[in-house]
């Protein structure tokens, strides 16, 4: 548990500044309010819409490939840990996993699925 | 330093070789124009090197990868299964995707990547790995089942197949889990040790585990109560696609089966045994009795597929090597038979799933009677007429149950078999008895790769039927 | 100590779940799925497993549930206001079995677990959990499925592909 402190201190830290921050503005800083400012805005979207919006299907793409990759990111980080210890037999394991994926991608980018056609 | 782990590359010459070639064909595709031949005969080339680099180990058990994989009879005789019927499913999907607008060429990648999962599904020797495999064979199915990306029926296979494989993994991947958390170890090997000593034998996480197991294999071979999703995947799926899905998965999966039943927890049989019998007798009867009402020749050879799941089942359950070996022979017998009467079926299949049902067949035996003989052939080999392969492999079967005392098991497997040439006789009895509706239309599509594979699973189903023996001494081994 | 954390921690992941499965709408519930797997992420860590705390977090707490936010924006579903769920008549009678069978095994596994003996729990060792000793077995002893599930991972980006996109001829 103990090597959990210093984590748990810097979380709290972290959470500290960044609600801090939002705090103090809200409370020192000057509040002007008029009709136009109040509007939400948004560049290019009209301003009042319903906010059941059917989402485009090329999200899905993009979300599943993220899964993907994701997955395969994990799989660094004990890699990188174990750098040293593991020698040239390591470095070679990782690069076949990702020489495999790098197919994949090769794949997806020359099929377009990371254009947004 | 962390010492380098041992790694056995020969024996793991297969999946390599066929790994790269279905990275190759992926690839390649991207590069060359509308015309696919070429990945047709790479593709070919892969599965035919991958059958002949798994014999580079010889045959005797050899454990490799911290006793992970293995290479034996088994996995090597099933490596050449599937080889075969991957290469006859690509060969009957040539003109088929054609004619139907398939035009992607990641079909056939698919196609080897999935042989991939199955030759690590018959040899793995490990939860870990089982799993795996089981993941990239399903994976693959989801992707051909929804092939069709246009077609409704296509799509619903592809998501009903999808959803219910998602859960069915996920009873088998809680069972893995749970047999682990009893055992204590990921590998067969050391699991049926740790079972050997009386003490964890009644662990109700084990049994709990083993019931999982069987819930989730019970879905992926298409086993009653949890068959209901075959009937629309395979009438949903392209023809070649379900051709291939009812032999070398459904081969691959059982091998898996087999080999954690059998292998790693033959000690608590007392408990598996009986559960197996029961799904076995019912898996029989269900399909056996649900093909009977069928109109549909897709969902008719599906409901026939369930039934022969059963079969397959009594082999496991036997539990001895003539049951292994019955069951390999089974397999290949399977995989001529069905890849037949699947061709026949694709060859006087028209667009829009037309011809599909059992009274187009009607007449078919005046107009075009080889074709029709050849059905004939495929489909009392399925129902198990001597003198075609379907005959040998239910004996063989049979006998191994017989051995270790099963008779009402094998009692009822009999009767069943003599229950489904009511709907082979059928099909049989419309070929070459009824008149066809008005003027007969059917034109098979004769493209030569459809007829090779036709020729070729004659010859096999005749061939295991009349001269079984070097691929039973073969099995033996 | 180790109680004082998991107590209030579970207790939060039962009440989010619970959320889950009563929020009206399909956000909310999703939401509250991302608490869920937070709090879980801390009862992993409680039980020594760092690494799968870290997963829990990157993969299902980030990933997946990127991936349910958007299926349920694709499916534009609305709060559920007319929508009444009805079971199927015919499925009363195995609904209730169903849920017998869970109880009874609900059952089982808490009476497995009351019976054990705690007093003397497994000795682990120091560093068990840990990213790198995770690693160290991943790189070992697991090296073929390691390189196996990136197979998995390619078929499964082919698979997305071929069936999700728009135009793929």
């Amino acid at each position: 548990m103990e090597q959990y402190i210093g984590a748990s201190l810097m979380l709290l830290f972290a959470t500290g500044i960044a609600g801090g921050m939002v705090l103090m503005t809200s409370l020192l800083g000057p509040k002007k309010s008029f009709a136009d400012k109040d509007e939400p805005f948004e560049c290019g979207e009209s301003q009042i819409v319903s906010p059941h919006q059917r989402f485009s299907v090329k999200f899905y793409l993009v979300a599943v490939l993220f899964i993907l990759f994701d997955i395969e990111a994990v799989f660094l980080f004990p890699w990188a840990i174990l750098f040293k210890k593991l020698g040239m037999f390591g470095f070679i394991e990782m690069f076949l996993f990702l020489l495999i994926l790098g197919v994949g991608l090769l794949y997806v980018w020359k099929k377009g699925g990371l254009d947004w056609e | 330093m962390i010492p380098a782990p041992i790694v056995d590359l020969v024996s793991l010459s297969p999946v390599i070789v066929l790994s790269l070639f279905a990275m190759g064909v992926l690839i390649l595709d991207l590069f060359i124009g509308k015309d696919k031949t070429v990945l047709v005969f790479l593709s070919l080339l892969g599965l035919f090197l991958a059958a002949v680099s798994s014999l580079a180990k010889g045959t005797g058990p050899i454990y490799s990868f911290s006793n992970s994989y293995v290479v034996d009879t088994f996995s090597i005789f099933l490596t050449f299964v599937f080889a075969i019927s991957s290469a006859l499913a690509i060969m009957l999907s040539v003109s088929y995707n054609k004619e139907q607008g398939i035009k992607i060429g990641e079909y056939y990648s698919i196609i080897l990547f999935c042989t991939v999962g199955m030759i690590v599904l018959a040899s793995s020797a490990d939860l870990i790995m089982i799993f795996l495999g089981i993941e990239i064979v399903s994976i693959s199915l989801y992707i051909l089942a929804g092939i069709r990306r246009t077609e409704k029926r296509s799509n619903e296979a592809a998501l009903k197949y999808f959803l219910l494989g998602a859960f069915a993994s996920g009873f088998l991947l809680y069972g893995m889990a749970l047999v682990y958390g009893a055992t204590g170890t990921t590998h067969l090997k050391d699991i049926a040790s740790v079972l050997a000593s009386s003490e964890f034998k009644t662990s109700p996480i084990l049994l709990m585990g083993v019931v999982l197991l069987v819930v989730g294999f019970g879905f992926k071979v298409a086993s009653v109560p949890f068959h209901m999703w075959a009937p629309d995947v395979y009438q949903g799926s392209a023809t070649p696609v379900t051709a291939f899905m009812s032999v070398g998965p459904k081969a691959a999966v059982f091998a898996a089966f087999f080999r954690i039943f059998v292998e790693g927890i033959p000690n608590i049989s007392d408990y598996w045994d009986t559960i197996l019998c029961i799904v076995a007798v019912i898996t029989m009867f269900v399909g056996n009795l649900g093909a009977i009402i069928q109109d549909n020749m897709k969902r008719l050879l599906a409901y026939s597929s369930i039934s022969h799941a059963g079969y397959i089942l009594v082999a496991l359950i036997a539990k001895n090597s003539l049951g292994m070996s019955s069951l390999l022979f089974y397999m290949l017998a399977y995989a001529f038979m069905s890849f037949g009467a699947f061709a026949i079926i694709i060859i006087l299949d028209k667009q829009n799933g037309d011809n599909l049902e059992v009274k187009d067949y009607a007449g078919l035996g005046f107009k075009h009677p080889v074709i029709a003989v050849c059905m004939s052939i495929f489909l009392l080999s399925l129902g198990g007429l001597p003198p075609f392969a379907g005959f040998v492999g239910k004996f063989y079967i049979f006998s191994a149950a017989v051995k270790e005392g099963y008779i009402t098991l094998v009692v009822l497997g009999v009767l069943n078999s003599a229950i489904s040439f009511y709907y082979y006789l059928r099909v049989i009895v419309y070929m070459y008895m009824k008149e066809p509706e008005g003027d007969y239309q059917v034109q098979p599509s004769l493209a030569p790769f459809s007829l090779l594979v036709i020729g070729i699973a004659v010859f096999g189903t005749i061939e295991l039927g009349i001269f079984p023996g070097p691929v039973i001494s073969w099995t033996m081994n | 100590m180790e109680l004082l954390i998991f107590y209030p921690i579970a207790a939060l992941a039962v009440v989010l779940a619970l959320f889950v499965v009563f929020n009206k709408s399909p956000i909310g519930s999703a939401v509250s799925l991302i608490g869920l797997m937070l709090c879980l992420a801390g009862v992993f860590i409680g039980l020594s497993a760092h690494f799968v705390a870290i997963l829990q977090v990157i993969i299902y707490a980030g990933a997946i549930m990127v991936l349910f936010m958007f299926v349920i924006m694709l499916l534009n579903l609305k709060d559920d206001d007319n929508v009444i769920w009805k079971s199927r008549e015919g499925n009363t009678l195995l609904t209730v079995l169903t849920g017998f069978l869970v109880l009874g095994i609900l059952y089982k596994i808490i009476s497995i677990t009351l019976s054990a003996d705690s007093s003397k729990p497994a000795k682990i060792m120091e560093s068990f959990g840990t990213t790198a000793e995770v690693g160290k077995s991943l790189f070992t002893t697991y090296v073929l499925p390691f390189e196996v599930a990136s197979i998995l991972l390619l078929v499964a980006m082919v698979g997305a592909l071929v069936l999700a996109k728009t135009k793929i001829d």
